[in-house]
């Protein structure tokens, strides 16, 4: 990615720093960056400090900016009434669970389909490929059928952790992302490996493994985002409300509890994703871009 | 390291030979045999979860499409499911619903990204605090995102954040939500603020490859910013921007969450109905996983329509 000084933009550095054009620069920079930050970051404040409000004060005209007489009982009862600690531990468990399965099954097929390059490699990989281009929509019905009843197995996995982890192995993706990152690690080191004896799951472990941390590292964040943010799959597999996902239990108890309350607990749900995100960023953005061709 | 020479072998045009099957003086029968089956081993964990949970399910759904299951007993009904399915008038409501709101959705939530991503690439200052502003909103879990501008943004009394705005501003307040009119645009710009993050960052990633050396051209040959935007970023960004646009209208076609949350399902005078709730509706409450299926069916034939067109502009131009 090139970046900064040397690389000339729409615009040239030399426009933008002298005369009119610095001016220009300026007022847009200062109008940009206070215009996102009141449209990003403040429906999060809104959101934060809205939480603390009284029912009477939420329902004031005009709203108030700060809260006048807060009240940390509203997320204290999301915690306690909606039992969020069991519904964060649930999301928790499964967000593991998914980058165990997706790093183990992932990894081998990616190390298989860019290495060791079996028979029929490819069309498996165009078939997986494939599976890019249908909509989650419109599998959702068949495949939980298929979880309710798996083939030949004959096994129900509702409510069962597997219905969440199973299913995320199954990503095309991930396994293109690491089989490209493979796929640039030289054959000459391989080779070496095998000169020296090491078996293929020995060159996996101790050559390609280590080599590729950062975009395990970046499929490991987007597994576990996606169990965050996952809504339908979970709400369909998970119906017990002891298995229950944050984000399913907060739209389940939303009907019939206070909207402070609801509120509280959406930022509380909210608070993982975003602290990874921070630690994160800079691989999350980096994976992204990764993944994206070059236009 | 030491460097270990490997013999030449013939190497198939375009694909540089693996070291595992590329050993030479050894390729007995049994040896490629074995070496087949350790690359098979490596790959059945995955290919396992592709079977049972993608592609299997895939066949299946078609089939259900065209059978009914009563009391444990399947009985094949051709196209019944799809006839059933087409005479309710909510389809054609849900139809119509999905396809205003991709067609909102690809002027808000694709251009505004595209900009924005153009203005993002020339500052010099506040880069990372920027971009990491418009990525966090895809970090928030969807029904927290939609919680929020449920309650706040769109209540339709005075006290919600956009009445509250337009009342200062002395503009007419909306009921939103309440309103069908307003219920698409409502879900579009909430949608837009929720996703538009993973857009820009793709397409930043892009424009830093354009080399400077064609806008300086295009300069000297005295063309302004909108013409340099015009004939070398978007020419230069092409492929990026069709397969976001692909992106983008797959996304949007299966309108859920939106409609589930922000107007309870079906919304004002089922303004809010969608494709993706319907399939839902039907498969998940009036138990008709058949004639869910049958919509599913529907949805991947008009979502391979798209494909197909996109495939033939992008090949065109090629």
């Amino acid at each position: 990615m090139a970046q900064d000084s040397g690389t000339r933009t729409l615009i040239s550095h030399a426009q933008l720093s002298r005369g009119r054009g610095r001016v220009i620069y300026w007022t847009l920079l200062a109008v940009v960056v206070a215009g996102f930050t009141l449209v990003f970051l403040g429906p999060l404040y809104w959101m934060v400090t809205g939480a603390l409000k009284s029912g009477q004060e939420i329902a004031q005209t005009p709203p108030t900016l700060f809260p006048k007489d807060p009240q940390p009982q509203n997320y204290i009862d999301a915690w306690n009434n909606l039992a969020l600690a069991k519904l964060l531990f649930n999301t928790f468990y499964y967000a593991v669970g998914a980058v165990l399965f997706q790093l183990v099954f992932d990894s081998a097929a990616a190390y298989s389909l860019s290495k060791l390059r079996p028979m029929f490699g490819n069309v498996i990989l165009a078939l997986m490929l494939g599976t890019l281009m249908i909509p989650a929509m419109v599998l959702i019905v068949p495949q939980y059928v298929t979880v309710l009843d798996l083939p030949i197995l004959h096994i129900n996995l509702l409510d069962s952790p597997f219905a969440i982890w199973l299913p995320m192995v199954a990503n095309a993706f991930n396994i293109f992302l690491l089989k490209r990152f493979f796929d640039s690690i030289p054959e000459e080191l391989m080779a070496a490996a095998l000169m020296d004896g090491a078996t293929p799951l020995r060159t996996l472990w101790s050559i390609i493994l280590p080599l590729s941390r950062p975009i395990l590292g970046v499929v490991s964040i987007f597994a576990v985002t996606a169990v965050w943010k996952d809504f339908l799959w979970p709400k369909l597999v998970m119906p017990s409300p002891e298995t229950r996902t944050v984000s399913v239990g907060i739209y389940t108890f939303a009907g019939g509890t206070p909207m402070n309350v609801v509120i509280a607990a959406s930022v509380i749900a909210a608070i993982p994703t975003v602290i990874i995100f921070l630690i994160f960023q800079r691989n999350i953005m980096s994976g992204l871009t990764a993944g994206s061709l070059k236009g | 390291m030491a460097i270990t020479t490997v013999p030449e072998t013939p190497r198939k045009p375009g694909r540089p030979p693996s070291p595992y099957s590329a050993r030479p003086q050894r390729t007995s029968l049994g040896r490629k045999v074995r070496d087949n089956l350790t690359g098979h081993t490596f790959l059945i964990g995955a290919v396992l979860c592709f079977v049972v949970f993608s592609w299997y399910p895939m066949i299946r759904g078609i089939m259900m499409s065209f059978q009914r299951t009563r009391r444990g007993e399947t009985t094949w009904v051709g196209w019944d499911n799809y006839s059933r399915i087409i005479a309710d008038p909510s389809f054609w409501t849900a139809w119509q619903n999905t396809f205003y709101f991709t067609v909102l959705a690809l002027v808000l939530g694709y251009a505004v990204p595209f900009f924005v991503a153009i203005m993002l690439n020339e500052f010099r200052h506040a880069k990372g605090y920027l971009r990491i502003l418009v990525y966090l909103p895809v970090m928030l879990p969807p029904a927290s995102a939609l919680f929020l501008f449920k309650f706040y943004a769109y209540d339709p009394s005075e006290a919600g954040l956009f009445n509250a705005i337009l009342k200062a501003l002395h503009l007419p307040t909306s009921q939103w939500m309440q309103s069908p009119e307003m219920t698409m645009p409502a879900m579009v710009v909430a949608s837009t603020w929720m996703n538009m993050g993973g857009a820009v960052l793709i397409y930043l990633a892009s424009l830093q490859n354009i080399p400077g050396e064609l806008y300086e051209a295009a300069e000297l040959d005295g063309a302004g910013i909108w013409r340099r935007i015009r004939h070398v970023t978007i020419p230069q960004t092409r492929l990026i921007l069709a397969l976001l646009a692909m992106l983008q209208i797959v996304a949007t076609m299966q309108l859920f969450i939106e409609p589930l949350i922000l107007a309870n399902g079906a919304g004002a005078e089922d303004s809010a109905t969608s494709v993706a709730y319907l399939i839902y509706q039907h498969g998940f409450f009036q138990n008709d996983l058949n004639g869910a299926a049958a919509l599913g069916v529907i949805m991947l034939v008009v979502l391979a329509g798209f494909s197909a067109v996109y495939v033939r502009l992008t090949a065109k131009q090629d």
